[in-house]
Parts: structure tokens; C-alpha cells; sequence
């Protein structure tokens, strides 16, 4: 007998599935980062900001788990409410670069044409600009804040969503299922919105986890430079260059502890968002 | 199409982007909300004729399309103006500063090249336990920005085990490369990573496909095959990524330079915007830019050498 297998739109629900130990342990640890950057207000032990120079530079202790940095101040408490910055900023980029993108290669895609031809080229422009060398512009010419870098970055990564979403929506039109719902009398928006985004929203998703680390990298390297975040705002790349002093003393600790949490973070998120990929991949083959 | 229509074409459309992007660089630097003007006079109240001076000095009166193409002009007879900051030609700020960081950019290239290559290579052929141990610290590195590597590098082979200078440039060649070498690892370290991935990647694609099967089936020598066969024919994805490795190295050099305080134009971007510099910022990431579709256009006219499967005109490689 012939079971009747159930046509499931291969989206999100593949995503959830379990998977390689290496890639539950970084979901665990991206789950833990978000829970310790939005509890960070109510998890920290001191003042991230409150100076306590006699103390400089000292050893973890009981009410100073990690020690404090040069200036004094609790490297715990700076990490956490710090990790709050380092994760909003990148989530700006994401967010922004993924939404416009992926309508700007949607467009592009489905419409072809002249908009075609004058979003790849205005594409082709952004991509002459690496995305720290526009970020640093904007942000010499816009000054302190955390908007500025976010908006210049998302502008530099929304040519990768839109051209991956661009080739992926040229692919799905060629599908029977679309010519079929246009047969029907859908309309070509509504079956873009409706059937084919959804279709390709897992690939999309994936990129866009990817460039989650890739953004934290950028906007870590801005504020280690000093551009961007706002100078008292505790943030892991300004923590980094803070710790320069500290290394210098002997007592790495107050350095050691962001590039951890850096690259710690990146890697978890490259992990997932490769592992959605690989898995979005396979699905197609 | 034919190689000279092609290179001509891909020059012709350099130049137009190369044109677009010096719009925007002074675009944004015109919009800037600081007046350049007061940081000349540093804080100083000036009279209205020292101002008036200083505005005729560096055309700061003139409308944007006047001062554009002024810029432009300038910039094809190779003057990139007068450095608000250091009162001089920018052209000789950067002819002092350029070499410090081409060397570094080239000795960062060379570790990439050989480092992600090699490491790739093994990965893909040997399998197993060394292939598990490269995927692991090539994620590593591939995490690491320049900047936390440039830290921790200086902390630990510089200022514990002395065994590098922990900055500056030293003098005479030899020392220069001396001083370089840990801010070239740290360029490198991510980009050996990425580099090692994508050649494994592309290697295994290789591996998984009949002719390498046919071959090692009729008794040609694994390593021929994998050095004629897998190797040869995973380069031409491997270019691909030549624009990108680039045009990090060439931005990163503005972190790693600062933290080893390596005087070349990476640190001088960063001096400048912090005083705002604009000729200088101009000039730097116009410089910048340039070179970075400068290797876009190399890549693009190597390709079809490399992976005779592409032609010229057909596919365009990716930065």
C-alpha cells in the first residue's frame, strides 16, 4: 500500500531539529549570551562604571570574581552589562541589513528588469567599500553613538542579503508551484509574500547568523578604536583596549576576559549559522 | 569574448565605480558637522580675516560641485591636498607612511597564502583526527578579530616572553621586519582560517567527483592526483576570495597598526579622523578602495587562467 506522505513546507521546523553536539553546545551558549545581556542589569555583583582605584588591577576575590581592571572598576560587571552593547549593535545590523535586503533582492529578483540593473549596480558600488571602511567614515564624519556605526554597517551587508536572496527567488519562480498559484489567479505579490519568502526564508536566516558575528567583529573593532560607542559604556572591544594598560602592568585578566568573550561569541554564532545552512543545504540536494 | 574587450571593459567599469566612490568619500566628508576650520585654529578664537584666510587657504568656501571637481583635478595631477593636521602634502604623508604598511600587508598575504593553503590542503587530504583538529582552530582563528589577536599576541610574545618588540618600526630593513612579524600574524590569523576552510571545502568538492575517482581507479599516484587533479582544480574558488582577503587586510591595518603603534596609513586614518583630517581621511580611503578593486580586477583577469572553465565575460568572480 502507498502511505500518503505529507507535503511540508521545508521551512523553520528543520532548523529546530537536533543536532552535532558541537552545535548544541554553541546554541546553548548563544541562549546563555542573550539571557546574561538581558539580565545583565539584575546579574551584576557592582557599578560597572564605580572606580575603586586603591583596588586596581587586583586579583579575582569573593566580591570581585574577576578581578578589576586599571581604572578600578569590576571586569565581571563590565563584561555582562557589556555584552548587552557588543549583541544590541550586531542585532541592529542584522535586523536592518536582513529586512532591506531582502526586499531589495526580492525586487530585483522577482521584478528584473531596469530595477534589476540599477540595484545590482547601486550593489556594486557598496561592495567597492569594505564594510569597516565605510563604517569608519561615517562614523568620523557622524561622531559618538552607537546608530551611526549600525546604520553604515547594515549598508555595507545588505549587498550579501540581497544578492543571495536575489538567486535564491530567481530559482524558486522557476518552480511549478508558482506559474501554478499564478494560474490560479494569485497575484505575483501575493505569492511572493506568501509562498516563496517563507520558501527561502531558512537560507536567509542562516546568512543572517552568520553575519551576526561578522557584524560583532566590526563594531568590537570600532569601539577598540574608539569610535562609535559612547566612551562610558561598558563594551567588550573598548574593554579590550582598555586592557592594554593592564597587560602592560603584568595583570592580563581585564584583557584576556573580553577577547574571550569575543571570539567565544563569534565562533557559537558562526557554528549555529553554518549548521542551519549545512542542514537548509541538504535539504535541497 | 576575446581578453583585451574584457580586461578594457572591466578597467572602463573600475573607473566608473572608482568615480562613484570618490563622490561618495567627499560627499560625506562635506556633510561632515564639524567645521575643519576650527580645528585649524585648535581651539583659538580667530578674526574674521584669519578665518577668511584660512577658508581661501583650503578652498572651504567654495560650493560642493566647485570643490569636488577642484578635488578631483588634484587628485589626477596625484595631490591629495594639504593635511589640516600636519600642515603639509598629504601625497608626502603618505609616501613617508606607504611602505610600512604595503610590507605589512604583503608579509600578512604571504602567512595567508601559505598558511591557509597548506592547512586546507592537509585537512582535505588526510582526513580524520588532523582534519577535526584544523576544522577546530581554523573556527577558532576565523572568530578572532585582528585587533584581540594583535592583543593578546603583544601580551604574550612581546611584553612576558620579550621575545618581539611590542611596537614601533625600528630602523633599517631587517629590523622593520623584524618589528612587523607580530602584527602580520595578527593580520593574518583570521584570514589563514578563513582561507583554510574555503580551500578544504573546495578541495573536498573536488575529491567527491568521477575524474579524481577514474584517476586513482587506473593507478595514478594519490599525491599526482591530488596535486594535478583535487588542488589544481579547487583554485579557481579559492581566487574568489582574493578581493576579500584583500580588502581586510588593507582595513585591519588600521587596528593592528594602532595597537602596535606601526606608523603607517592605517594608523595615520585613525590620527586623522580623530582630528578631522578630512584631506587625509579622503585620501587614505580613496587609496584604499583603489587597491582593493585593484585586485578585484587582477582576480577577475586571472580566473579564466587559473579554472580554464571560465570564460572571459561569463561569470563574474565575487569579492
Amino acid at each position: 500500500m502507498t502511505a500518503v506522505v505529507p507535503l511540508r513546507r521545508p521551512g523553520f521546523a528543520r532548523i529546530r531539529t537536533a543536532g552535532a553536539p558541537l552545535y548544541l553546545l554553541c546554541l546553548t551558549a548563544v541562549t546563555l549570551l542573550v539571557l546574561a545581556a538581558l539580565l545583565a542589569p539584575w546579574l551584576v555583583p557592582a557599578d560597572p562604571n564605580a572606580v575603586d582605584l586603591g583596588n586596581a588591577l587586583a586579583g579575582p576575590s569573593v566580591g570581585h570574581p574577576f578581578g578589576i581592571d586599571a581604572s578600578g572598576r569590576d571586569t565581571l560587571s563590565r563584561l555582562l552589562v557589556g555584552a548587552r552593547t557588543s549583541l544590541l549593535g550586531p542585532l541592529g545590523v542584522v535586523a536592518f541589513s536582513t529586512l532591506t535586503g531582502v526586499v531589495v533582492g526580492a525586487l530585483a529578483g522577482w521584478r528584473g528588469g531596469w530595477l534589476d540593473s540599477v540595484l545590482s549596480r547601486s550593489t556594486e558600488l557598496v561592495f567597492a567599500f569594505p564594510g569597516m571602511l565605510l563604517a569608519i567614515l561615517i562614523v568620523s564624519v557622524y561622531g559618538e553613538g552607537l546608530m551611526a556605526p549600525v546604520l553604515a554597517l547594515a549598508v555595507a551587508y545588505l549587498p550579501y542579503v540581497s544578492r543571495l536572496t536575489r538567486s535564491l527567488v530567481l530559482a524558486e519562480r522557476e518552480r511549478p508551484y508558482v506559474s501554478a498559484s499564478l494560474v490560479q489567479g494569485q497575484s505575483g505579490f501575493q505569492v511572493c509574500l506568501r509562498h516563496v519568502l517563507p520558501n527561502i526564508a531558512p537560507v536567509v536566516l542562516a546568512q543572517s547568523t552568520i553575519n551576526f558575528g561578522y557584524a560583532l567583529i566590526d563594531l568590537a573593532g570600532l569601539s577598540f578604536l574608539g569610535l562609535g560607542v559612547p566612551a562610558l559604556t561598558p563594551d567588550w572591544g573598548r574593554m579590550v583596549f582598555d586592557g592594554q594598560t593592564a597587560v602592560q602592568e603584568g595583570y592580563p585578566l581585564s584583557a584576556i576576559l573580553p577577547c574571550a568573550a569575543i571570539v567565544l561569541t563569534v565562533v557559537a554564532f558562526n557554528v549555529v549559522g553554518e549548521h542551519w545552512a549545512d542542514r537548509v543545504a541538504r535539504r535541497d540536494r | 569574448m576575446n581578453f583585451v574587450r574584457f580586461a578594457l571593459r572591466r578597467v572602463a567599469e573600475m573607473a566608473a565605480t572608482l568615480l562613484g566612490a570618490s563622490f561618495v568619500i567627499f560627499g560625506a566628508m562635506y556633510l561632515a558637522p564639524g567645521n575643519p576650520a576650527s580645528f585649524l585654529l585648535s581651539g583659538r578664537s580667530a578674526s574674521p580675516e584669519t578665518l577668511r584666510a584660512l577658508n581661501a587657504q583650503y578652498h572651504l568656501d567654495a560650493p560642493f560641485a566647485v570643490r569636488y571637481a577642484r578635488w578631483l583635478e588634484q587628485l589626477l595631477h596625484g595631490d591629495f591636498g594639504r593635511s589640516i593636521t600636519y600642515r603639509t602634502d598629504v601625497s608626502r604623508l603618505l609616501a613617508d607612511r606607504l611602505p610600512a604598511t604595503l610590507l605589512l600587508v604583503f608579509m600578512a598575504l604571504v602567512l595567508v597564502l601559505v598558511g591557509g593553503l597548506v592547512l586546507g590542503r592537509i585537512g582535505a587530504v588526510r582526513g580524520g583526527a588532523v582534519d577535526s583538529t584544523i576544522l577546530i582552530t581554523t573556527a577558532l582563528a576565523v572568530g578572532t578579530p585582528s585587533f584581540v589577536a594583535a592583543v593578546l599576541l603583544q601580551g604574550l610574545f612581546a611584553l612576558r616572553l620579550h621575545w618581539f618588540p611590542a611596537g614601533g618600526t625600528g630602523d633599517g630593513l631587517g629590523q622593520l621586519l623584524w618589528h612587523l612579524t607580530l602584527p602580520a600574524l595578527a593580520l593574518a590569523l583570521y584570514l589563514i582560517g578563513m582561507l583554510a576552510r574555503v580551500t578544504r571545502g573546495a578541495m573536498l568538492d573536488v575529491l567527491g567527483q568521477e575524474h579524481v575517482t577514474v584517476a586513482l581507479s587506473r593507478g595514478v599516484p594519490k599525491r599526482r592526483v591530488i596535486g594535478r587533479h583535487v588542488f589544481r582544480n579547487a583554485l579557481g574558488t579559492v581566487l574568489t576570495t582574493g578581493g576579500l582577503i584583500v580588502s581586510t587586510l588593507l582595513v585591519c591595518t588600521v587596528l593592528v597598526e594602532s595597537a602596535f603603534g606601526v606608523g603607517g596609513i592605517g594608523q595615520l586614518l585613525e590620527l586623522s579622523i580623530t582630528t578631522k583630517d578630512f584631506p587625509t581621511v579622503q585620501a587614505i580611503s580613496l587609496i584604499m578602495v583603489g587597491l582593493f578593486m585593484a585586485v578585484n580586477l587582477v582576480v577577475d583577469l586571472l580566473h579564466p587562467l587559473v579554472d580554464p572553465r571560465v570564460t572571459y565575460g561569463s561569470g563574474r568572480s565575487i569579492g
